[in-house]
């Protein structure tokens, strides 16, 4: 008898254990790797919002797990290659621990319908969300400490990412019931038959390629370099004046490193912003500050005077963002500019 | 049966242990305190010094802002160095200059705060030069226990 229960015990302990170890596991991966991004109760941030009862009730476990390894290729949610299949079951059964909902069996079956017809509905009723192409609203996420026209942005459904995840079904549900507690409607609101939501299932569906494609990393030097043709001294000058030929405020400027630098080399650095851009740089991505303040080094190096800038294009790579990959191909075109300015 | 759970749990914790885990998503470090702007600021800046750092500036991204007639929520970049390493590094690699000092930028969401840098393992790519590889990999297990201080401090 009492074996028995000695029995039942350990083998309740045992369940019971693994199943709290299975949670807590869940609940520190998901601190780590997705809260920073998504909130700790999931209620959005930098991303969207994953708590919400529409999205947990329309949502298969699959759609999070594939979204896990595939990320959104431009549109900052990275892919986490190095998380194994536990560490995602984890996440996931965390993530489900937030409401009492069960999840929607996957269901892969394609919809087949009028892709061209779907364009017609898009452009008509969803566009001015989503965006041309469904390439997603300006932005990502929510971000409630800094305005926006919509509480959260529109998310891109033309990302591959997002193609590789989604499922026609799951598409079809959402477009139908839209999401209760978001701006995204349900097509009973713009009078949208069952035919109608499939040929836009199709639409949507049009844009994904056969394969994910890898990101295409261009190799781009870490700093834009130029030698002056002037003096250490002279070319500071000219950097100031160029700086502020071409709209920036010069903040600050620093020769402190003049004594510490070793007797051959001689350093200056020139610091200026323009709020206007930065103001515009926030809204695209609110991690803009790595990028800050805009900073001009001069150097001696035996002899040799020469300017430079970090490369926002290559620090731009680590934040797997398009909108800001093109902001900073601007920035890199004006540091350029000044850079020339001032040494040629 | 909460007990035992606590009981449990206390024992599960002292066996395993949390594993150390990054908080790396790609080639940036990020991490959400659940604190307020100021306390988090304050963890930010005790953790940088235990790391044997000195923290070389602060800049005010959202007074400037205010300035120019922008509203905005707090939002600091907070340079750090260590004493001489930095000088010393820039003698024979001026080209590393315009990505140094380390910084880490720190802004207020609602009444969370959210912290942000890129990884220093980055600048293995960034300067192969084999000589400055283990620099950079120390660089890396310094910011990566900042970040992991911050989000640990009570
Ligand atoms: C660096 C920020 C960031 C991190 C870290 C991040 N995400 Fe995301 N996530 C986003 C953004 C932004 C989107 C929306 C993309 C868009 O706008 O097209 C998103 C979208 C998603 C979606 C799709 C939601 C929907 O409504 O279809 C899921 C699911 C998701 N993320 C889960 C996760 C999980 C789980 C983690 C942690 C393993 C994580 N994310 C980490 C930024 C992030
Ligand atoms: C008023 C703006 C708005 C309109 C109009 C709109 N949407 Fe949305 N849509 C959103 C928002 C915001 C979300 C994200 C909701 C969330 O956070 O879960 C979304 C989500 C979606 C999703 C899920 C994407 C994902 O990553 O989870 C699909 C699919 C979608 N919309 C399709 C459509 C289609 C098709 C139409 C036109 C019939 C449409 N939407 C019209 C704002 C809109």
């Amino acid at each position: 008898m009492h074996a028995r229960h000695a029995r039942y015990a350990a083998f309740f302990l045992l369940m019971f254990s693994a199943f709290t170890c299975m949670a807590d596991k869940g609940e520190q991966l998901y601190v780590d790797n997705c809260a920073i991004c998504h909130g700790h109760q999931g209620q959005g941030g930098v991303g969207i919002p994953l708590g919400l009862e529409a999205f947990l009730a329309q949502t298969p476990d699959e759609y999070i797990r594939r979204t896990i390894r595939v990320g959104r290729p431009g549109r900052i949610m990275p892919s986490f290659y190095r998380l194994s299949n536990q560490d995602i079951d984890a996440i996931i059964t965390h993530i489900r621990s937030w409401r009492d909902i069960r999840a929607p069996a996957w269901n892969a079956s394609p919809i087949k319908a009028d892709a061209v017809k779907g364009k017609v509905l898009f452009d008509a009723h969803c566009v001015s969300c989503h965006g041309k192409d469904a390439r997603g609203g300006k932005g990502t996420g929510l971000m409630f400490s800094r305005p926006r026209d919509l509480p959260i942005s529109p998310p891109s459904l033309n990302n591959q990412g997002f193609l590789n995840s989604v499922s026609d079904v799951m598409l079809k549900t959402i477009i139908t019931h839209g999401r209760q507690q978001t701006p995204m409607p349900a097509a009973s609101q713009f009078g949208l038959s069952e035919g109608d939501v499939n040929n836009l299932v199709s639409y949507i569906r049009s844009f994904q390629k056969t394969m994910m494609t890898g990101e295409q990393i261009i190799e781009e030097p870490a700093v834009i370099m130029y030698t002056s043709a002037y003096s250490f001294d002279k070319t500071l000058e000219n950097i100031k004046r160029a700086v502020d030929n071409n709209k920036f405020k010069l903040i600050d400027f620093s020769t402190e490193d003049k004594g510490t630098a070793a007797n051959n080399t001689t350093e200056a650095k020139v610091y200026f912003c323009n709020y206007d851009l930065i103001n515009d740089a926030l809204a695209i991505d609110p991690r803009i500050g790595m990028f800050l303040p805009c900073q001009i080094t001069v150097v001696n190096y035996n002899g040799v005077v020469q300017a430079m800038s970090i490369n926002p294009k290559r620090l731009s790579q680590l934040f797997n963002n398009d909108e800001l990959d093109e902001a900073c191909q601007v920035m890199h075109d004006t540091y350029s500019k000044i850079l020339k300015e001032a040494t040629q | 049966m909460k007990r035992l759970r606590n009981f449990l749990m206390s024992f599960v914790l002292l066996v395993i242990g949390f594993p150390a885990q990054a908080i790396i998503t790609g080639e940036l470090i990020m991490l959400r305190s659940a604190k307020q702007y100021d306390v988090a600021m304050e963890n930010l800046q005790s953790a940088i010094k235990k790391q044997g750092y000195t923290i070389t500036g602060i800049r005010q991204v959202d007074e400037g802002l205010a300035k120019s007639g922008y509203k905005s929520d707090k939002y600091r970049i907070v340079f750090f160095e260590k004493a001489g390493e930095v000088a010393n590094l820039k003698k024979n690699y001026p080209e590393i200059s315009p990505y140094l000092p380390l910084k880490i930028v720190i802004f207020a969401e609602a009444n969370e705060t959210l912290l942000v840098t890129s990884d220093p393992a980055v600048y293995i790519d960034l300067f192969p030069d084999p000589r400055l590889q283990e620099l950079f990999r120390r660089w890396h297990q310094e910011v990566t226990g900042i970040m992991q201080n911050v989000r640990d401090s009570k």
